[in-house]
C-alpha cells in the first residue's frame, strides 16, 4: 500500500504510523455532553468501504496526516495534512 | 579545566571507497533547527535572508544554507536570532553528516532507499525525508554524482556499515 504523503509526494506505508480513526481531529466541546465524548472516544464504526484514518509520517517529515482509502480495495484515494483539515 | 578532544560523528569511520563510490564525512559548523512558529514563515524567511543570505527553501528542496527538514522546520546551516518568531535548536553536534559520490553512486542507494533518486526526477538541492535501511534520514542532492545524507548522530556506526555493505555489493558485480 502507498499512502501520498502532501509534503514528501507516494511514500511506502511502512514509513507510516497508524493511529486510528479521523475522529480524532474533531473534539467536541467540553460541553458536548456525555453522549458526544462517549462517540468520540469510544463509538468507533468498522465500515466495508470508505474510511478516514490518521497516520503519521513518522519515518519522514513527521506530519499528520488524514487518508481516506476504502478498506476493501486497499485503494487510497486522499491524503490531507491534519492541521488543513476544517475543524 | 580539562582538555577535551572532540570527536566528529564519523570519526575511525570514514573516509571509505569501494569501487568507483567515496563516502566522507561532513563536518557543519553549525546547524540550527528552526521551526516558525504558526504564521510566521513569511517573517523569518525575511529575518533569515538578511542573517543567513536566503530564506526558508520550498517543501523537500534546500537552498543555500536553508534545508527543509520535515513538516514545518528547517535545518540552517549558520547561527541565527529570531527569538519570538520561531522555535530554535542548535544541533550542530546532533547530526552525521556524509557525502557519497561516484559515478554509479544511485546504484548504491537504490539497495538502501525506497524513493526514487534518479537525477531525472531527484534532482540538485531535492531533499528526502525517507528511510536507509532501517534508518530515518534526510538526503540531499549536492550534484551530479554526490549525495549527502544526514542521521542522527548516534546512527553513524549503522549508516557507514550500510553503506559499505551495499558499496561491496554493486563494487562485484
Amino acid at each position: 500500500m502507498r499512502i501520498t504523503c502532501p509534503n514528501c509526494g507516494t511514500r511506502d506505508r511502512r514509513e507510516f504510523y497508524y493511529q486510528g480513526d479521523a475522529i480524532a481531529v474533531h473534539r467536541p466541546d467540553v460541553d458536548a455532553g456525555l453522549d458526544a465524548w462517549d462517540d468520540y472516544l469510544h463509538n468507533r464504526d468498522n465500515p466495508a468501504g470508505e474510511t478516514q484514518d490518521l497516520w503519521f509520517h513518522e519515518a519522514g517529515c513527521g506530519a499528520w496526516v488524514v487518508v481516506t482509502r476504502s478498506t476493501v480495495t486497499h485503494h487510497v484515494q486522499d491524503a490531507v495534512l491534519a492541521e488543513k483539515v476544517k475543524r | 579545566m580539562a582538555k577535551l578532544i572532540a570527536l566528529t560523528p564519523c570519526a575511525d569511520l570514514l573516509p571509505l571507497t569501494h569501487g568507483e563510490i567515496t563516502v566522507t564525512e561532513v563536518v557543519p559548523d553549525r546547524l540550527i533547527s528552526v521551526a516558525p512558529n504558526a504564521g510566521q514563515n513569511k517573517a523569518v524567511s525575511a529575518l533569515l535572508q538578511t542573517q543567513v543570505g536566503g530564506g526558508l527553501s520550498a517543501v523537500n528542496r534546500r537552498s543555500g544554507p536553508v534545508t527543509w527538514f520535515g513538516h514545518g522546520t528547517w535545518l540552517v546551516a549558520a547561527d541565527v536570532t529570531l527569538d519570538g518568531l520561531a522555535a530554535t535548536t542548535d544541533q550542530s553536534d546532533a547530526w552525521a553528516v556524509v557525502a557519497i559520490s561516484g559515478a554509479g553512486v544511485g546504484n548504491v542507494l537504490a539497495r538502501l532507499v525506497p524513493v526514487d533518486l534518479r537525477g531525472g526526477v531527484f534532482k540538485k538541492n531535492h531533499v528526502a525525508k525517507t528511510m536507509l535501511g532501517h534508518l530515518s534520514v534526510t538526503i540531499v542532492r549536492a550534484s551530479a554524482d554526490t549525495f549527502e545524507i544526514l542521521v542522527m548522530r548516534s546512527m553513524a556506526q549503522t549508516l557507514v556499515h550500510d553503506l559499505d555493505v551495499a558499496m561491496r555489493s554493486v563494487a562485484v558485480r
